[in-house]
């Protein structure tokens, strides 16, 4: 088994097919699209393929040290270009073929129109320390 | 194995081997000790004088972990200072428990931790699940605020106020994993107002008891907020309203406001009106002219706002609300609602767009989503 990181992104990846802003769906297909996800979560679960995963807020800061007995540096030349991330699923599957079989349905959840949202998705695999080989 | 008993118990053991001569973060680590012991002694062989019991186990415990250390010379030295190990005395310490935990030298997070472990008696393993937090990073942070607290004498009389907020912070934490917090923080509270006559303690217990009381209305079967004017009313404990009510107005009659009275009285008049309709919004408005003057807190003058607007219409309510810091939290939600209410649809929508956008969680992110999708749905042709 692997573990894999599915990361979905505000800004910094294409911009999806269907890209209209959430609060331009109606009420229902935020519902639908909020309880795709959450079946999508409990199917995982069952098939034991399921880490974890959260949302994240659009907020974000980068943050640098700035020297010796000053405060730490926060966001700065990169406000306008920097990506942040909307939110992170960690899956344990059988491999990649899977992590991207997995991915490529979660991008699939209905948006605007009931229909895919065809969000893109970074899947990330996880290093792990080196198995015990036994010679 | 009645776990609710153990957990009352804890606070009085722990106070009995701090008497004993232990000093708080042994004798704390000692009870913990002799409840794990507990659980797996008790369902095949019951004692008697269940107290009697921990108290015993939890000493030898102590004893233990005394020897183990320093050794000889701090064992000697117990010997010599401590009174002999005789009947408990009849003193409850719960009390200093409570003012120890919640200490002003400690941060919130600690307090918490320390509260619900010393004077709640449950385990590090629930308390890191109730914050999703791995059990050492939990256990870490209980070493941390005990090791704060080891100079601090027992028998200090503490500060009721940052007791108070403490109790609170765990009640607002909600619940996951399987320890409620709010119903744990409901108990603890009730086990203070038991010890301690003050007006501010019967205002948090009934604060408490009145929002709790409207928990199961709070969220729908999905998981998403339900606001209080569209809960279904026949799902909230009146037995609960009835006890809040009873408990807020022996307070009041004591004539010592405080805050959490004043809280409580507008919980109170929520919970009492038979629908969203009947609201009395005309009293909360003067309530929260009370907190107002209590606290001057902006965040209390933004609900006003709120009840303003119910009480004399959404352009008072705007009035009000015009001169808040727009940062503060909540408040391009609650603009949202006044205009909305006011038929200004376009800039409501917008508003609840911005809000979902800082909304502080997933739930409340989402409800914010849906009001703005609501009324762009409204306006389109």
């Amino acid at each position: 088994m692997a573990k894999y990181l599915l990361l979905k992104h505000y800004r910094g990846a294409p911009a999806p097919i269907n890209n209209v802003p959430m609060d331009q769906w109606t009420p229902e297909e935020i519902s639908a699209h909020v309880q795709y996800m959450q079946d999508f979560a409990a199917r995982l679960e069952k098939t034991g393929e399921f880490v974890d995963g959260q949302a994240l807020a659009p907020e974000g800061a980068w943050v640098r040290y700035d020297g010796e007995g000053r405060p730490p540096v926060t966001d700065g030349p990169f406000a306008e270009t920097k990506d942040l991330i909307a939110g992170w699923m960690v899956i344990d599957v059988d491999g990649y073929e899977r992590a991207v079989e997995l991915a490529g349905e979660l991008s699939a959840a209905p948006g605007a129109g009931g229909k895919p949202i065809h969000e893109w998705l970074e899947v990330r695999p996880f290093l792990a320390a080196p198995p015990t080989v036994t010679e | 194995m009645d776990e609710a008993l153990l957990r009352s118990l804890t606070p009085r053991v722990i106070g009995i081997l701090v008497r004993r001569g232990a000093d708080f973060a042994a004798a704390e680590d000692a009870v913990q000790d002799a409840l794990v012991e507990a659980v797996r002694v008790w369902p095949a062989d019951p004692p008697r004088d269940a107290k009697g019991w921990l108290v015993t186990v939890a000493w030898h415990k102590f004893l233990d972990q005394a020897r183990a250390d320093t050794a000889r010379r701090r064992r000697e030295d117990l010997h010599d200072e401590q009174p002999a190990p005789g009947p408990a005395p009849a003193v409850d310490d719960t009390l200093q428990l409570y003012f120890l935990c919640a200490h002003p030298s400690l941060t919130p997070a600690s307090a918490i931790a320390l509260t619900l472990r010393a004077v709640g008696g449950l385990t590090t393993r629930q308390i890191a699940q109730a914050y999703l937090v791995p059990e050492a990073t939990m256990a870490q942070r209980i070493s941390r605020a005990k090791r704060t607290v080891a100079g601090v004498r027992f028998d200090q009389p503490g500060d009721v106020a940052t007791v108070l907020r403490v109790l609170y912070l765990v009640f607002n934490e909600g619940y996951s994993g399987d320890v409620d917090l709010a119903a744990e923080a409901i108990r603890l509270t009730r086990q203070l107002a038991a010890r301690i006559d003050h007006p501010e303690v019967a205002g948090l217990l009934a604060l408490m008891l009145l929002h709790h009381a409207r928990r199961a209305a709070r969220t729908a079967p999905d998981g998403s907020l339900v606001p209080l004017a569209e809960q279904d009313r026949g799902r909230w404990d009146t037995r609960l309203i009835a006890e809040g009510i009873r408990i807020l107005q022996a307070a009041l009659a004591r004539d010592r406001l405080g805050e959490f009275q004043a809280q409580a009285a507008i919980a109170a008049l929520h919970a009492d009106a038979p629908t969203a309709e009947e609201t009395d919004w005309v009293q909360i408005v003067e309530w929260y002219d009370e907190l107002t003057r209590l606290t001057d807190s902006p965040v209390v003058r933004l609900n006003r706002a709120v009840a303003v607007g119910e009480a004399d219409g959404p352009r008072a309510g705007l009035a009000a609300l015009a001169g808040l810091d727009s940062a503060l939290p909540r408040h391009a939600a609650v603009a949202a609602y006044l205009h909305e209410r006011d038929g200004d649809l376009a800039t409501a929508a917008r508003l609840y767009a911005e809000a979902a956008h800082k909304a502080p969680n997933l739930a409340e992110r989402d409800h914010l989503t849906r009001q703005a999708a609501r009324l762009n749905t409204l306006r389109r042709p």
